[in-house]
């Protein structure tokens, strides 16, 4: 088995699947009174110090949550609820068009329900938003603008966004900038108090962690018109009964992200040009996705295109040999459709629709590269012959 | 070409949802054969933002296609043919029904989705053969080519919606359920013991685009309201329509006639003539049809030379009837030894010889007992 699908989802540290298992046992509500109550939220307010100092923030910052999604929905639209309310003008939201579906979703959900002028920031072709882009757009009417939102790092293409720029761009203006860093924590610098933002996404299991929890890092200035109301955790910012096995795993996945960057990106990112390297040889007309330098890109993102393929027919050939990857993004029927990043980079839609895209994590191997290195030549031609349908 | 009575094969089952694929993809997995699940998302709905947003049903049936490969141990995956099926189908059955015929999407989809587009993409993907929960039944002759047959069970047939198979779309094609002699209450009782949810699923009867049944709403939506005139065989007008694509010949009920006929007898769609967009209805003796010409006759195996006598199946579910039948300038003549009733242009007439399958083609003109229309 080759698993190079670990943007979807990477394999659980064994650290921190023993922090979840020995919290899995110990009762106790983090919000009760009494002794387990209170250990509860011991266990709680470790972990938040944990990884508030892994991404460079303050334990007052981190507010978890059930994950990513919800940490970007809350973001994206807790921020424009309350700047809106603060100042009835602000109903403008910009936003990179390569957004993960969480945010690019969310915001166009204020379009459709709550009176929200939704503009997308121009891209380049490896679909980055320049800050220049950004202070443009803010600048026709920082009036009116209620938020922005930039990814740290994309999910499909792997491209690393200018976040420290863009913040500097939307704080001239006073602008809150939020930031869904999912993928880009654990593979690059993440450091919330030195990137300007005003929020960031991070979740659990795209680090080693549990799937289920993630996090907001807030800064302490903004309070967000909460999406789940309820008991008032978490600032009352997000109420709900914290998942104290699920925040302490976290923690533990959070703080070895860190610790085991600077290995991750050298170790990881070599393997990866390997494979790279072996995908084109193989298949010379194969286009890389993304930013071809190495700083410009998440280190475990191996991106592309096949021309003349369909994504699905070589997903189904690779599975059929055990190499598991990713056409792009997936969705609720399971069908495979053209990406919208791809096409917000101004790829052709029927190039569009052979993508696949292979992400490294902490288990991969050479014996991984070299399954694809071996497979991926022949499998290219045989959807060729299959062909676009 | 793949001989399909060897085994094991690598199969790419497709699956609906429903209990008969999910059985029949058992059945093969079961065999020894090497399958793999794909269930066809046909409907897109391009107007939702989201990616890849399908309507409620087509999300339902794709998981119960996907819990049944679980079950049965096989890999699934969901493929977009929406575009292959809007443009082969959907697009053809209103054209069809605007021209004012009757189509049968079912054999349409068969013919240019399920043994064509997926077939091709299966058989370039290194697959041997597709397989699908039709009812028929399969056998190869002595010079390797194929006949199709009526499935064991009479009932359940459904050899007419496959007649435009040729030998090359055969001979990659796997039907399990073919040589089964039970009702559908055991299908479902296979699929209860095989521990496949879909045991209980409700039949599909409808078109599968339409959902809710409303083919005139559909209809309506797409081709838009057109008044125009209901008349009798002599012309004389006795109601209005809001589309004549709305009717099929041989159609009772749904016509809204105010005056009853002077005899005091049903009266029945007889002609739709869309170019000056009138229904003409009249007695049930005017359906009767002695004669008719088919076009775009597909065989199953070398086609027959000189008139032939053959057993034919006029729709879907429909009996059989003696014809004689012969193939003149490309198209196919065919005389009924008796009169027959409720024949549309534009469904296929499918001719057998006692279970095999001869061939199929395309009702284009009718010739009535009574020359009235």
């Amino acid at each position: 088995m080759a698993y190079l699908d670990h943007a979807a989802t990477t394999p659980m540290l064994p650290e921190a699947v023993e922090a979840l298992t020995a919290q899995l046992s110990i009762t106790g509500n983090a919000s009760s009174l009494h002794a387990a109550g209170r250990r509860a939220r011991r266990t709680v307010e470790e972990a938040r110090e944990t990884l508030a100092d892994a991404l460079g923030a303050r334990p007052s910052e981190m507010v978890f949550t059930s994950g990513g999604t919800e940490a970007d929905n809350l973001a994206v639209k807790g921020l424009y609820w309350s700047r809106r309310d603060a100042d009835p003008a602000r109903t403008r939201v910009l936003a990179s068009p390569v957004e993960h579906h969480a945010v690019l979703d969310a915001v166009h959900w204020l379009g459709e329900h709550e009176g929200a002028t939704v503009e997308y920031l121009p891209v380049d072709s490896y679909g980055r938003v320049h800050p220049d882009a950004l202070r443009e757009a803010i600048a026709r009417n920082p009036d009116d603008v209620a938020l922005a939102t930039v990814m740290w790092a994309n999910n499909e293409i792997g491209t690393v966004f200018p976040i420290r720029e863009l913040a500097d761009a939307a704080a001239e203006f006073g602008v809150p900038l939020h930031s869904d860093a999912v993928q880009a924590f654990g593979q690059v610098p993440v450091d919330f108090a030195a990137s300007g933002l005003a929020a960031m996404t991070v979740s659990g299991h795209k680090i080693g962690g549990p799937y289920g929890i993630g996090a907001l890092l807030l800064g302490r200035e903004y309070s967000p018109v909460p999406v789940l109301h309820g008991g008032g955790q978490e600032r009352h910012v997000r109420s709900g009964t914290l998942d104290v096995p699920a925040i302490a795993s976290f923690a533990v996945a959070g703080r070895l992200a860190a610790e085991q960057r600077e290995w991750f990106a050298r170790e990881i990112g070599a393997l990866r040009d390997d494979l790279v390297e072996a995908v084109r040889k193989a298949v010379p007309d194969a286009i890389l996705g993304g930013d071809p330098a190495a700083e410009g890109r998440l280190p475990a993102n191996a991106h592309f295109t096949f021309p003349g393929c369909e994504g699905d027919s070589l997903l189904l050939l690779l599975d059929a040999q055990g190499i598991e990857c990713s056409t792009g993004s997936a969705c609720t029927a399971g069908v495979a459709q053209p990406s919208h990043v791809l096409l917000a980079t101004g790829t052709d839609p029927d190039l569009a629709r052979g993508t696949l895209r292979f992400s490294l994590g902490h288990t991969s191997t050479e014996a991984d590269v070299e399954a694809v290195a071996k497979a991926i030549g022949p499998a290219v031609g045989r959807a060729r012959t299959a062909g676009l349908s | 070409m793949t001989d399909t009575s060897q085994r094991p094969l690598r199969v790419l089952a497709a699956m609906s949802g429903g209990v008969d694929s999910a059985v029949a993809a058992a059945r093969a997995a079961e065999a020894g054969h090497d399958v793999t699940g794909v269930h066809l998302a046909l409907s897109a709905n391009p107007q939702s933002f989201r990616t890849g947003a399908r309507g409620c049903c087509t999300i339902e049936d794709s998981r119960d296609a996907r819990r049944a490969a679980d079950v049965i141990g096989i890999p699934f995956y969901v493929w977009d043919l929406a575009e292959r099926f809007r443009e082969d189908v959907v697009e053809d059955f209103i054209a069809e029904y605007e021209a004012g015929r009757t189509p049968n999407p079912c054999l349409r989809c068969n013919e240019k989705i399920k043994f064509a587009a997926l077939l091709d993409k299966a058989l370039a993907l290194g697959f041997d053969a597709v397989c699908t929960g039709h009812y028929a039944k399969v056998t190869v002759r002595d010079d390797g080519t194929r006949e199709l047959h009526r499935a064991s069970d009479m009932a359940k047939d459904q050899s007419y919606v496959l007649g435009v198979l040729d030998d090359r779309q055969l001979a990659h094609a796997l039907f399990p359920l073919g040589d089964t002699v039970t009702t559908k209450d055991e299908i479902r009782a296979e699929a209860e013991r095989r521990g496949l949810a879909v045991a209980k699923k409700p039949d599909s009867h409808d078109i599968c685009f339409i959902a809710d049944g409303d083919t005139q709403g559909f209809l309506a939506g797409r081709l838009g309201r057109s008044e125009g005139d209901i008349v009798d065989e002599s012309g004389a007008k006795l109601g209005t329509h809001e589309g004549a694509y709305g009717f099929t010949i041989g159609q009772r009920k749904g016509l809204r006639i105010g005056t009853p006929a002077a005899d005091g007898k049903p009266r029945y769609v007889l002609d739709i003539s869309p170019v000056n967009n009138t229904v003409t209805v009249g007695p049930v003796d005017a359906l009767d049809v002695t004669a008719l010409t088919a076009i775009k006759p597909r065989w199953c195996g070398a086609a027959p030379t000189g008139p032939g006598t053959y057993t034919a199946q006029l729709r879907a579910h429909g009996g059989e009837t003696r014809v004689t039948a012969e193939l003149v300038d490309g198209q196919l003549e065919v005389s009924f030894a008796e009169a027959v009733r409720g024949v549309a242009p534009g469904q296929a007439i499918v001719l057998y010889e006692g279970t095999r399958v001869v061939g199929s083609a395309t009702i284009a003109t009718t010739t009535r007992a009574k020359a009235a229309v």
